[in-house]
């Protein structure tokens, strides 16, 4: 009988890893302090110990240089990278890499290429890392054709869900949030996959649908449940992969409950919330009966003082009041 | 030279002349208007890729950059098929999505051209590492242009071959102009080879007109590859004879000093002179390969020609590799 036991969002992370490095040895782990170190937030601790500096390899700090060969590697068909951007911020100094490149070749070389490369990377505000360290900039990955965007709220979702990532054949843009890293939830111990492409429904309603993005889920859910005291039922989506997109389960619910709340973290515009609610209405006008409403942090960078990054990010206050507005 | 074999001297120029007549057609077919888009000629470099190339397997791997039909021809690339990709037809080596700035046969190694300057310079390191990591004795090369030796990726990408003692070759062709921008305006170093030295591995320096120049720094730079000891980094001096692109007015630089390596820099008629002055090879020989050179080249304008265009539902097609139950390509 499968064991299940409480682990947290790191410890499944790692599970994942080292299941997929035992399995497969093209699998390989690079990034800045993934070795000895274990990862700065510990999801490849241990790996260096069982699978030697060769698999799992510090890298210099040089993002676009170390993404690139991990694009190569996948590339030339001998390896199968999953390489860690230590902080989704840093992407500026190694975008061309994944935008350009490893989004792209397979299209370009007339679908010839395999590019399967799994970038790890973190993300999110609350921590008081401020606006370099914190930011949720997921949307830069779902604007561009070609790669794959993941983002998990729950453990057992964290270690299916890597698990398909690192099988894929395509490029994946693996988001980790730093405040889910801690957190802890059942996770069989038995490897498994979670197709890329499904969305969970985290908490059934009739009443309004709340589609959210990891941290978000867990406030959603939070509110979800206070508001079940009231009578007012709650559907809580969790889209887990932003590309590919399960539309028919966003859809279906929307249908079912007629009204829309989405709950994202990123910045408002140009974002995974505006495009949700983009979605609704060209294909579920006619079944809404209320404005959609968008829970996101304001337009500004992130700021640093727990007072200011606490209003900057998307509260139960807020989530309610939305609910409660498009009610 | 002499320990080349016969057999490499004949392949050394039937590929130099491919490429050569190759990209003279090209300009022609460019110019009347059947090749759509950019196109940027390799001629006049043509001994760089053959010199490095005459050493390479097919199993070992390049990457390549926009000024890429040479590197291209040179590693065994399909010339039919991609001549049918720069007229953007079905038939393409990719299917008429990629063009001349993205031509790539994976099937022989190579992993790409690259629109991006020094984009393709860490998929050389990916690939080697790759080697390393599956205990093979392949290589891999990547080539790249005077200009992209001040981006970042080259940096970055010599430095983890450097650390990590990878089986892979930099080349560099400085052609002496990024763009416009002569190479006294770009670098204060007088040689590219020199930034080896800030990452501990060896840079060399070679006149990329003389074809047996080339061929001896990269055969020592691909041995120590091969066996183990790590990168190295080849500068190749050379010059392009026509402009940055096709239609380059090319304001920055004198018609003398175009013709000047015209006349004495010529790699091909540098090769004919030393192979017929040391008895190498006859003019029959020479002939030979020219005449094949031509119908190869013309039967590869042919099929590009009387191929169909690709059908407009391709468009959404080779996005990913594997599908999903989500909506992956996305229309409204």
């Amino acid at each position: 009988m499968a064991v299940v036991r409480e682990i947290t969002f790191a410890e499944a992370l790692n599970e994942a890893l080292d299941y997929e490095m035992s399995k497969d040895p093209k699998v390989v782990v690079m990034g800045e302090d993934v070795g000895r170190y274990g990862g700065i937030f510990g999801v490849t601790k241990g790996l260096i110990e069982k699978y030697g500096e060769e698999r799992v390899r510090d890298t210099p700090i040089a993002e676009s240089g170390f993404i690139g060969t991990g694009v190569g590697a996948a590339a030339s068909g001998l390896l199968r990278p999953v390489v860690e951007l230590m902080f989704i911020d840093f992407l500026g100094v190694a975008y061309d890499q994944i935008y350009n490149q490893a989004a792209k070749m397979r299209y370009m070389f007339g679908g010839k290429a395999k590019i399967p490369i799994v970038i790890r990377t973190v993300s999110g505000a609350g921590a008081s890392a401020a606006a370099q360290h914190s930011q949720s900039l997921h949307a830069l990955f779902i604007h561009v054709p070609g790669l794959k965007v993941v983002y998990p709220s729950t453990p057992y979702d964290a270690k299916g869900l890597l698990i398909s990532s690192i099988e894929d054949d395509d490029p994946v843009i693996f988001i980790e949030h730093k405040m889910l890293y801690g957190i802890k939830g059942p996770v069989p111990e038995d490897p498994y996959s979670i197709p890329l492409g499904e969305a969970d429904v985290k908490k059934e309603g009739k009443d309004v649908t709340v589609v959210a993005t990891a941290l978000m889920v867990h406030r959603a859910l939070e509110v979800a449940n206070k508001l079940e005291e009231e009578g007012i039922s709650v559907e809580v989506i969790d889209p887990r992969t932003l590309v590919p997109l399960d539309e028919e389960t966003i859809l279906n619910s929307i249908k079912k409950t007629g009204r829309l709340v989405v709950v994202d973290e990123a910045y408002p515009r140009c974002s995974f919330a505006t495009d949700i609610a983009a979605l609704a209405v060209n294909k579920a006008f006619d079944n809404l009966k209320a404005p959609v409403k968008l829970v996101t942090a304001p337009a500004t960078p992130v700021p640093f003082s727990p007072a200011l990054e606490k209003e900057w990010m998307p509260s139960t206050e807020k989530i309610e009041k939305a609910i409660r507005d498009v009610l | 030279m002499a320990e080349i074999p016969k057999e490499k001297l004949l392949w050394m120029y039937e590929t130099m002349v491919k490429i050569r007549e190759h990209e003279e057609r090209v300009a022609e077919l460019f110019a009347q208007g059947k090749i759509p888009g950019f196109v940027h000629l390799y001629i006049g470099e043509e001994a760089v890729a053959t010199g490095v190339m005459a050493h390479l397997r097919k199993e070992d791997f390049i990457t390549s950059t926009h000024r890429g039909h040479g590197h291209f021809i040179a590693k065994g690339g399909n010339i039919k098929a991609s001549m049918a990709e720069l007229f953007g037809k079905a038939t393409g080596i990719c299917k008429g999505k990629g063009g001349s700035m993205h031509i790539a046969d994976l099937d022989v190694g190579e992993l790409g051209a690259n629109g991006i300057v020094g984009g393709g310079i860490p998929h050389a390191v990916g690939a080697a590492l790759g080697i390393k990591l599956n205990g093979l004795d392949n290589v891999a090369v990547a080539f790249f242009g005077d200009g992209a030796s001040n981006q970042q990726n080259f940096h970055e990408a010599i430095n983890l071959a450097a650390i990590w003692k990878l089986p892979v070759v930099f080349v560099c062709e400085n052609n002496l102009y990024q763009i416009s921008l002569p190479y006294s305006k770009q670098q204060a170093i007088k040689s590219v080879a020199e930034r080896a030295a800030a990452y501990g591995i060896p840079g060399v320096s070679v006149d990329g007109q003389d074809v047996f120049a080339v061929y001896e720094v990269a055969k020592e730079a691909i041995e120590r590859a091969r066996n183990g000891e790590g990168p190295t980094l080849i500068e190749a001096k050379t010059y392009r004879f026509r402009g940055h692109f096709e239609g380059d007015p090319q304001i920055y630089r004198s018609k003398e000093e175009v013709e000047w390596w015209k006349k004495n820099k010529d790699p091909i008629v540098l090769f004919e002179k030393t192979v017929l002055e040391k008895g190498l090879l006859t003019e029959e020989e020479l002939d030979t390969i020219r005449e094949r050179v031509k119908r190869e080249i013309e039967e590869s304008i042919k099929f590009a020609e009387e191929s169909p265009w690709p059908k407009p539902e391709e468009v959404l097609e080779d996005v990913f590799s594997t599908p999903t139950k989500g909506v992956l390509v996305w229309q409204w």
